[in-house]
């Protein structure tokens, strides 16, 4: 496979998931906000925070407000990750590899295409229009996943899709337990008031995983949270099962490439090693902000020994 | 509910393709237009609206000139066919066939022997002064002596109701992929005339491809790519349609790199040799070392490769020499020179601004023709004498004195007409075709086309990029 073609379809699946994942987050706040104080900069910044773009917000509004987050989030053209632009740029990565996916999976993203388009067109929407995009951008991506998952060969393509979706998953969970755990600590309530129940519950809903924990877990618990979310090996969304995954398919990479480096193989068994020999209680005792802002550091460092790897042109120019 | 109306229809005035001059329907018609009249004016449109749908969803989008990203459009699709019975399609396919034949062998001398320019047929300046000819060629013979391997001319049919040879695209034709996914969507809107009409079927087109650029390779199983430009490029749709049914690779210039005048792909796995290149980027661009040096979109080295036949250009680079329009008025006699054969396309006249006489007749008739700039393409540089102000007639003046050789001109021919679904009713619009002929040990011409229809009333300019649409054309078995 191309190079070129490889680093396309990384990144088609990494918007993608992002994207999805934004509509998740931005649908359960949306949702909890309606039963929560009408303060509405509590509970809109800490959104933005998670995404990392605070900065470029701060630089486009005066007030965090929750239309304008949900602007910002969703179809701000001037934000590289808006909703918007990730799914743009994720039909423009499949527009350049139509010849790596199907018919139903390019028909899906073009389907995807439209909506953004559609919907950032209209001057305003109420309530309910924007819970129904919310709605329709995370089933259409996941519509999406199970057409790859039905249609697409397990060949070289097929892996490096995964890698970034994992990758991705992996670096959003990181985010949201970041900013969500510091936030729900520091509002001095122990967990088990009732105000506090709805916020540790909607934390797990905005990755999916609030049926997953009860079924696991039982009781809501601010450590078994965390712990579930980072070190859990079998919930799909934890870091610790991205990193398995990402591991496995690099494997599968590795066992069919002719000798080369292998870096990024290298880095995520470190990575991985390292999750599986912590206990959650070292984690939040060393410092839970620390130890997740070194993952995604980390992340990111795979991500470019992959790049080194197996897309860069300079790796074969000697 | 009511039926379709048609005896409003005009079909006075021009060539009409589905009724004769007394409005009767033409036999290759007849049955459509049976299914046509059962249908109510709602139902019509719900099916137009059904394909523009369709075309949106199968991505099959253009990007326009100099527009960036946001401005992507469809190529309308009419969902009345464009008919062509058993009988004329056989005179076409003959026609097509004697001119592809005699065009390639006249590349072939240009570039050797030289022989059509000793002998006089057409003067040496009308081909070494021209851009398109490339001097690095001359002595070089491509795989089978074929240089024009895929070829999509531009005819059209005139109010007496005979096809004309437009104009020859021997570069890089484009709009093969539409003729192919117009055929699936009208699949989907008439299924049940298909099979009454007996319509011969288009979508081996890919397979031929395929066949045809294998064969031109010393290699066993040979690597086949399509070199494109980039997603910005209008006809990407088409590159990576093309690649995608042909299960080629869709590679951009920067994904090659020729080693030891071998040509590689960037691979994840390394380098991977490449033995055939579907080019879709214009001869200027493909090699930085050799023409265009600020070109990004080729591969230095690439050319080099080429002549020492290493891996088969397609088509061949050179070709663009036929492409000129100026040439174009020689073909007529290139036929002759080379297969000693009348004509069976015919031309459609030319005058040729650099010859005193035609000059004049020009200047003099400039409101009753089409000029032309010979080195323009997409409807473009273009004056459209009995449509044009005072002012613009002026303005061709003026250019043509300056540069007489950058000039043609012909009549205006009134192109044939086609109902078309406009508003809710049917009414004439304008069309053209453009067959498809692939070359190696044969010359193989698919029994179908694309017709671009000029959507706006009146027009005849049928360009995607001024307003034109496409229909697609049902080439019957009988």
């Amino acid at each position: 496979m191309l190079g070129r073609v490889a680093n396309t379809i990384y990144w088609m699946n990494r918007y993608l998931e992002r994207a999805e994942n934004y509509a998740r987050f931005m649908d359960v706040n949306f949702n909890l906000s309606l039963e929560l104080s009408p303060n509405e900069e509590q509970q809109w910044k800490p959104l933005v925070v998670i995404t990392g773009d605070w900065k470029l917000y701060d630089s486009l509004n005066t007030t965090t407000e929750k239309k304008n987050v949900i602007h910002f989030m969703a179809f701000e053209k001037e934000n590289p990750n808006s909703i918007y632009n990730c799914i743009i740029n994720s039909r423009e990565n499949a527009r350049a590899i139509r010849t790596e996916i199907t018919k139903e999976v390019w028909e899906q993203i073009n389907a995807l295409y439209y909506l953004v388009k559609k919907s950032s067109k209209k001057k305003k929407l109420n309530d309910t229009e924007v819970r129904q995009f919310f709605y329709d951008i995370k089933n259409g991506c996941q519509l999406l996943y199970g057409m790859y998952d039905a249609t697409i060969s397990r060949s070289e393509g097929w892996i490096f899709a995964r890698i970034g979706q994992f990758l991705e998953r992996a670096d959003k969970t990181s985010r949201v337990l970041d900013v969500k755990y510091h936030l729900l600590l520091g509002s001095a309530n122990q967990v088990g008031s009732s105000l506090d129940l709805i916020q540790w519950t909607a934390l797990l809903k905005s990755v999916s995983a609030y049926d997953m924990y009860r079924k696991k877990h039982g009781k809501l618990t601010s450590t078994g949270i965390a712990e579930f979310l980072i070190l859990d090996s079998e919930f799909p969304r934890s870091i610790l099962n991205c990193l398995l995954r990402t591991e496995n398919s690099i494997e599968r990479l590795c066992a069919s490439k002719l000798g080369g480096n292998n870096e990024a193989q290298k880095r995520i068994i470190e990575l991985r090693t390292q999750l599986e020999n912590i206990n959650i209680n070292v984690i939040i005792a060393q410092g839970l902000h620390e130890y997740l802002d070194n993952m995604q550091v980390k992340l990111n460092k795979v991500s470019t020994a992959i790049y080194n790897d197996y897309f860069s042109k300079e790796r074969l120019m000697h | 509910m009511s039926k379709l109306n048609l005896s409003a229809y005009d079909s006075k005035g021009f060539y009409d393709e589905m009724f004769d001059e007394n409005n009767v329907v033409r036999p290759n018609y007849k049955l459509f237009l049976d299914h046509l009249k059962k249908m109510s004016p709602r139902k019509l449109n719900q099916l137009q609206h059904a394909t523009d749908r369709a075309q949106l969803s199968l991505g099959m989008t253009f990007n326009v000139y100099n527009d960036n990203q946001g401005v992507e459009r469809i190529l309308h699709l009419d969902i009345i066919p464009r008919i062509i019975n058993n009988k004329e399609w056989q005179h076409l396919e003959k026609g097509l066939q004697q001119r592809i034949k005699a065009l390639n062998l006249f590349i072939q001398d240009i570039y050797n022997d030289q022989k059509v320019i000793k002998d006089k047929i057409i003067p040496k300046e009308m081909i070494f002064s021209r851009v398109c000819y490339l001097k690095e060629l001359e002595g070089f013979k491509p795989p089978k002596d074929v240089w024009c391997h895929i070829t999509g001319s531009d005819l059209i049919k005139g109010g007496d109701g005979k096809y004309y040879v437009l104009e020859d695209n021997l570069r890089c034709p484009s709009g093969v992929s539409y003729m192919l996914e117009n055929r699936e969507i009208l699949k989907r809107t008439f299924p049940e005339l298909f099979a009454k009409l007996d319509v011969r079927p288009v979508n081996n087109y890919t397979h031929i491809l395929r066949d045809t650029l294998e064969s031109l390779s010393k290699v066993e199983r040979p690597t086949v790519a399509v070199l494109t430009p980039g997603t910005y490029n209008s006809a990407y749709f088409e590159h990576s349609y093309l690649a995608q049914q042909m299960g080629a690779e869709l590679v951009e210039g920067q994904d090659l790199v020729v080693k030891n005048d071998f040509v590689y792909m960037i691979t994840t796995k390394g380098l991977q040799r490449v033995d055939v290149i579907y080019r879709r980027v214009d001869d200027d661009f493909i090699d930085p070392e050799v023409f265009n040096k600020n070109s990004l979109l080729g591969t230095p080295g690439l050319f080099r490769a080429y002549l020492k036949g290493n891996v088969v250009l397609v088509n061949a680079p050179g070709t663009g020499v036929v492409d000129d329009k100026a040439v174009y008025a020689y073909i007529p006699r290139i036929i002759k020179y080379y297969l000693g054969e009348e004509m069976i396309l015919p031309n459609v006249k030319t005058y040729i601004c650099a010859e005193e006489d035609d000059k004049k007749y020009v200047l003099d008739n400039i409101g009753k023709l089409v000029v032309k700039q010979t080195d323009a393409s997409g409807g473009y540089g273009m004056l459209i004498g009995p449509k044009s102000t005072k002012k613009e007639q002026q303005e061709f003046i003026i250019k043509i004195k300056e540069n007489p050789r950058n000039y043609i001109a012909q009549p205006m021919i009134n192109l044939s007409r086609v109902p078309s679904v406009i508003d809710n009713t049917i009414e004439g619009r304008h069309v053209d075709l453009r067959p498809y002929a692939l070359y190696s040990d044969d010359i193989k011409i698919i029994p179908g086309a694309l017709t671009r229809v000029a959507l706006k009333k009146g027009s005849i300019v049928v360009n995607s990029s001024q307003g034109g649409g496409s229909k697609d054309t049902w080439v019957l078995n009988s």
